[in-house]
């Protein structure tokens, strides 16, 4: 039957391939996949309040302190890469995600997983890496583990950190509390990490000026909530992008969000690697940006904070949280038009031509 | 950015679509082609901007989409095979075969590689010379002459732990295809800008002749797109019928001879299936009988796997621009990227998979077409 019978002969559907049988890489690609095993078995199997705000890290309240808890896996192939390694990325990764709980941190614990022949000279590297990291945030690996694995049975080197930190006294910030007039601002190009990876994983040598961007944001942060400590909502746009962030709070939040395309930095390399590869820059992965959601009279104070900073130079208003369509996330396109911007689904393939 | 920027101007953009609206006197409808056409046109909202007398259908050019059920079961079973290592470009991992795709196969063992270039899977057959190496070979006459270099270096290297997966589909043929079916409502044509880059656009003419229809060679920027709109329109106002060459910067009438000269070498013309569209005439490349010891199909012995689509796939209607992706009932519901019933949801060019990803659903309200469409009963 050809598709002019079919047109004759109604309207079905075959049934859906059921994938879910064994894991797949995109449900760990930080995207929709991801979201659909947390919500359909962490959530429930764990039952836990603190996990359920799916913020980056969990704050519990110690008498009369509040502390963030943080943790992160780290898998990065290559682990050395331009503009960073497994092992600063690894501190970064887990100090912005105390950052964005608005936590100064206090310290780390090192989780290394080691693969049998892993060359002992780059793990030397890597611990000082870490080493040096910790320094720069100003706090200290307290507690670690190591394991190592059977040749073939790990892949070099797989880090995890948890991170503990003290939440400023006066900050509240969390993804549910961003409300309608609030404006969104990022605090530099999105999508040098994901390029910098993907060119060095993959040989494409496109991109030699582009750094990975893995670098602390807690400098920017701590300026930021000096200035406006009445800040709603932060997020580092790691896996899935700005796109992904941006709808992960429209939805914790119950608001919409109106995001203008010309506005939100991107490098013209990350712009062109992304042209070619069939990317959308919007959902390439930081490591050392974020998005802030701050109340409009605020907005300002925090750009001037920003760009008081290196890394912080580029820092723009990319949109406003609205009241209508809860949990939608609409750009307005340079050319005037519109398209939503969706949570990524698996992971981002580059196309065919 | 050079070379993308002036082709995205917004001033030159609003400025052209008023002059589309200007020269419209009736409503025309335009079919365009290429899969990156449609997913260029829905990622700048053109749509939303165009006339609304002015209908776009969306081709079948997603060589992701119109790959046969059959095929992607053989890539699968090959996959599967110890030993191989099974290398495509990355957007064909997700189409979904009769019993999973790609993805699943490398979660449950087996070794499927990403590749930017079928070079790079000739330089891994190198490598590995212990095992054997598979490139699924897909796409319009844009990737076939990659394809047939890979082929062709693999037989200069005396390679013999090489082989490909061939599913090359030509634009033409499907086109008439398309054009000659009873009740077709295509006007006009934007050409797959990328095609003609490698082929010349001669054989359009001789379509354009043949139907009466006006066809452009269009490129896949928002100025090449409302371009290539517009010089249709015109054309359709004036009842000409002829082809005319917007992206000249890229493609030229005659083609790229040494890219051609290559394809010819390596390939020859064969009938082949298309998801959603059947078997049509003269429409596909296989390898020429000079390669033909790099036909996977025969090295994998699996010439008597056939696979007839399943008959109740409305994919084929989309890739056939009679049904809008959202006038499909199952379209955002039980069909979305993560369960795709068929293929047009999956790749990035698919037009289903473009329609969701850029928020085209029935209740968005964004897309002025958006309630309009939601009304219309399914066909």
């Amino acid at each position: 039957m050809n598709g002019f019978d079919a047109l004759a002969a109604g309207l079905a559907c075959p049934v859906p391939v059921n994938d879910d049988t064994v894991v797949q890489m995109a449900h760990g690609g930080g995207g929709r996949k991801m979201a659909q095993l947390i919500d359909g078995l962490f959530l429930p199997a764990f039952r836990s309040d603190a996990l359920a705000q799916l913020g980056d890290g969990a704050v519990l309240t110690v008498g009369r302190e509040r502390l963030a808890f943080s943790t992160d896996t780290f898998v990065v192939q290559p682990p050395f890469f331009p503009g960073g390694d497994i092992g600063s990325l690894a501190i970064h990764g887990t100090a912005n995600d105390l950052a964005m709980c608005g936590a100064e941190p206090l310290g780390f614990s090192v989780g290394l997983v080691l693969e049998e022949g892993f060359p002992m000279n780059d793990l030397r590297r890597i611990v000082a890496s870490i080493a040096a990291a910790s320094a720069q945030v100003g706090a200290p690996v307290m507690t670690g583990d190591t394991k190592v694995v059977d040749r073939g049975k790990g892949d070099g080197i797989y880090i995890n950190t948890s991170g503990i930190g003290r939440v400023r006294d006066g900050v509240s910030v969390g993804p549910e509390r961003a409300a309608p007039g609030d404006v969104i601002l990022v605090s530099g190009p999105v999508g040098d990490h994901g390029i910098a990876v993907m060119a060095a994983r993959n040989g494409i040598d496109l991109v030699t000026q582009l750094l990975s961007d893995s670098a602390p944001v807690l400098p920017l942060v701590r300026a930021l909530l000096d200035c406006v400590p009445e800040a709603k909502a932060m997020r580092d746009p790691t896996r899935g992008g700005l796109a992904t962030a941006l709808c992960e709070i429209a939805v914790a939040s119950r608001v919409g969000m109106r995001i203008d395309e010309a506005a939100v930095p991107v490098r013209s390399e990350v712009r062109g690697a992304c042209e070619l590869l069939g990317f959308d820059p919007l959902y390439v992965a930081c490591e050392g940006r974020f998005l802030a959601i701050v109340p409009p009279q605020a907005a300002e104070r925090a750009l001037a904070a920003l760009r008081g900073f290196p890394d912080g130079a580029q820092a723009q208003r990319i949109g406003e949280v609205t009241a209508g369509d809860p949990g939608r996330v609409l750009l307005r396109t340079a050319i005037g038009s519109h398209r939503r911007l969706e949570r990524l689904s698996g992971e981002q393939l580059p196309r065919i031509c | 950015m050079r070379h993308v920027d002036e082709y995205r101007a917004p001033q030159a953009i609003k400025g052209l679509i008023q002059r589309i609206a200007a020269t419209m006197t009736r409503p025309w409808t335009l079919m365009e082609v290429c899969g990156g056409q449609t997913h260029a046109i829905l990622k700048f909202g053109l749509d939303e901007l165009l006339p609304e007398r002015l209908r776009l259908i969306h081709g079948p050019g997603c060589p992701v989409c119109v790959t046969p059920l059959e095929q992607i079961d053989r890539a699968l079973a090959i996959a599967a095979t110890p030993g191989v290592i099974f290398c495509s470009f990355g957007d064909m991992l997700r189409v979904p075969g009769s019993h999973g795709d790609l993805l699943l196969a490398k979660a449950r063992g087996a070794d499927v590689r990403i590749v930017y270039s079928p070079l790079d899977a000739v330089a891994l057959a190198r490598r590995e010379p212990t095992r054997r190496v598979v490139f699924f070979a897909v796409g319009f006459e844009t990737t076939a002459p990659a394809n047939a270099m890979a082929v062709y270096t693999a037989a200069r290297a005396g390679l013999t732990n090489f082989s490909v997966l061939v599913a090359h589909v030509l634009v033409p043929p499907a086109l008439e295809a398309l054009l000659s079916a009873p009740g077709s409502e295509i006007q006009g044509l934007l050409a797959p800008g990328h095609v003609c880059v490698v082929t010349g656009y001669r054989d359009y003419e001789r379509v354009a002749a043949r139907y009466g229809i006006p066809i452009v060679v269009t490129g896949f920027e928002p100025l090449d797109l409302l371009r290539g709109v517009h010089a249709a329109v015109v054309q359709l106002e004036r009842g000409e019928a002829r082809v005319e060459n917007q992206y000249e910067r890229a493609a030229l009438r005659d083609g790229n001879p040494a890219a051609l000269q290559v394809v010819r070498d390596v390939f020859t013309v064969c009938d082949r299936k298309w998801r959603g569209l059947g078997e049509i005439p003269a429409s596909g490349y296989t390898l020429a009988p000079a390669y033909a010891g790099f036909d996977a199909v025969q090295v994998f012995g699996l010439t008597d796997v056939t696979v007839d689509e399943p008959a109740d796939c409305l994919s084929g209607l989309v890739l056939q621009g009679r049904l809008r992706p959202t006038q499909c009932p199952q379209f955002g519901k039980r069909c979305t990227p993560e369960h795709p019933l068929g293929a047009t949801m999956v790749s990035t060019e698919g037009a289903c998979a473009a329609y969701f990803h850029y928020g085209r659903t029935p209740a968005q309200a964004a897309h002025p077409d958006a309630a309009r469409e939601n009304e219309v009963s399914a066909l």
